[in-house]
C-alpha cells in the first residue's frame, strides 16, 4: 500500500539494488507521532475553549407601581448586602426586628457559606415544625453601587453551591441598610 | 535494524494508524472553528457551575471598562440583523460589508460608526479603540441590537436567541445592572453569566 519506490536515481549497479532494498517502505513512525500531536491538539483545543457559563434567571420587572410585593414569611429570608472591598453584611429576618443582627461575612467557604448552610438547616427545621417543609430558605441579595461584578457572581455561586432554592436580586436599599453598609 | 529472520516482524505496519490519525486530524482540523479575537479583552470572575455556553443562538454582551460590546454567532443571524439595523438607522449596507461584518468579531461601536469599522483589517479594528455600543436612554443603540438579533434569530433559525453577559469581575456593579434593565425591558429574564473555571476546593 504505503510502499515507496524510490526508483533508479542513478548509482552504481550494486548500490542501486542495496538502496532499493532498505528505502523499500517509508517509516511512518515519525508521520504517525506527528499526526495523534496534531489530534491532541485539536482536541483539546475544542473542547477546553468553550466558555463557562452560570444561569440566572430574574423576576419579572413590575412596572405597575400599584402591584402589591408579595409578602414572605420574614422567619425565611436572609438579606446579604454587598458593599465595596468585598464587604458583605447579612441579616435574617427584618432589619428592625432580626433574628440574627447585622454582621460581616467574608467571601468562600469559611465565611458566608457555612453561615448559608446553618441558616439553610435553621430555616428547613423552622418550616418543618410548621408542617411545610418545603418552604426552604429564601436569600435576598442587595448589591450596592460600589460593589463589583465578581461579588455578585461569588454570591450567586454561593447559591448554587449551597443550593438555596429561591433567591433574587434585588436593587433597592432602605437607608438603613445603606448605613450599615458604610458604618464601621 | 533488524536480523535476517526476524526482518518481517521487525517493523509495523503503520500505514492504517497513519490513515486513522489523519483522518481524525482532518475531522478535528474541519471542526475546529478559528478562534477570532476578542474586541475588548476582559477578566472574567470565576465560579463552580459547569455549564457551557451554547454554540449557535447566542448573543454575548461584554461589559468592561464601563463599555458595552455586542457580539453574535452565525454568519447568517449577523448578516440578518444588520440589515434591520441598518433599516431602522437609516444606514445602507453594501453586500461587500455585510458578508466582512458576519465574520467580524464583536463591536463597540454607534451604528453610524459602524461602516468605518467594517472597512478597517482586523489589526487596526483591535487598535481603534472602540467607544462601546451606546446605552444612554436617549439613544440606545443596545436594546436595538438585542431586539434586532432575536428578530433575525427567530427568522432564520426558528429559536429564541439565548443572551450571554460577560462581564469583566472589577466592573462596578451599576454598569451590570444597567444592561441587565435593558434585556428585562425586552422581557428577557433568564440570561447566562460567563465565567472562568474554578478549583473544587473553593
Amino acid at each position: 500500500m504505503a510502499e515507496l519506490n524510490t526508483g533508479d536515481s542513478g548509482g552504481g549497479k550494486d548500490k542501486k539494488v542495496r538502496s532499493k532494498k532498505q528505502n523499500s517502505k517509508v517509516d511512518l513512525t515519525a508521520m504517525v507521532d506527528l499526526a495523534f500531536l496534531l489530534i491532541t491538539f485539536f482536541m483539546l483545543t475544542t473542547t477546553l475553549s468553550k466558555p463557562q457559563s452560570m444561569n440566572l434567571g430574574l423576576p419579572d420587572k413590575q412596572d405597575d407601581p400599584s402591584e402589591k410585593p408579595i409578602k414572605v414569611d420574614e422567619h425565611r429570608t436572609m438579606t446579604i448586602l454587598l458593599g465595596d472591598n468585598d464587604k458583605l453584611v447579612r441579616f435574617v429576618g427584618l432589619l428592625a426586628t432580626p433574628e440574627a443582627a447585622p454582621k460581616d461575612f467574608t467571601y468562600g467557604k469559611e465565611g458566608i457559606r457555612a453561615e448559608l448552610i446553618d441558616r439553610k438547616a435553621k430555616v428547613l427545621a423552622y418550616s418543618t415544625a410548621k408542617g411545610k417543609p418545603k418552604n426552604g430558605m429564601i436569600v435576598i441579595i442587595k448589591p450596592s453601587k460600589k460593589s463589583n461584578y465578581r461579588n455578585l457572581v461569588d454570591i450567586l455561586d454561593e447559591m448554587a453551591i449551597v443550593d438555596v432554592p429561591t433567591y433574587a436580586i434585588v436593587n433597592e436599599f432602605t437607608p438603613e441598610e445603606a448605613k450599615l453598609l458604610e458604618g464601621n | 535494524m533488524a536480523g535476517k529472520s526476524s526482518k518481517k516482524a521487525a517493523s509495523i505496519d503503520m500505514t492504517a494508524m497513519c490513515d486513522v490519525a489523519f483522518l481524525l486530524l482532518t475531522f478535528f482540523i474541519l471542526t475546529a472553528t478559528a478562534k477570532i479575537p476578542e474586541a475588548l479583552p476582559v477578566d472574567t470572575p470565576q465560579s463552580t457551575v459547569q455549564t457551557k455556553l451554547p454554540e449557535t443562538d447566542l448573543a454575548t454582551l461584554t461589559i468592561g471598562k464601563g463599555k458595552v460590546f455586542f457580539d453574535l454567532k452565525g454568519r447568517e443571524v449577523r448578516v440578518k440583523t444588520l440589515e434591520l439595523m441598518g433599516q431602522k438607522y437609516g444606514v445602507e449596507f453594501t453586500d461587500d460589508e455585510k458578508s466582512k461584518f458576519a465574520l467580524m468579531e464583536g463591536i463597540g461601536v454607534p451604528i453610524l460608526n459602524l461602516k468605518q469599522l467594517i472597512g478597517m483589517k482586523t489589526a487596526e479594528r483591535s487598535k481603534a479603540g472602540q467607544p462601546g455600543v451606546p446605552t444612554d436612554s436617549l439613544d440606545n443603540q443596545l436594546k436595538e441590537w438585542v431586539y434586532n438579533a432575536r428578530i433575525a434569530n427567530i427568522e432564520l433559525n426558528d429559536k429564541e436567541l439565548q443572551i450571554a453577559i460577560k462581564g469583566d469581575a472589577k466592573e462596578e456593579y451599576p454598569s451590570i445592572r444597567k444592561v441587565m434593565d435593558i434585556l428585562q425591558d425586552q422581557k428577557i429574564n433568564s440570561f447566562s453569566l460567563v465565567t472562568g473555571l474554578r478549583g473544587k476546593n473553593f
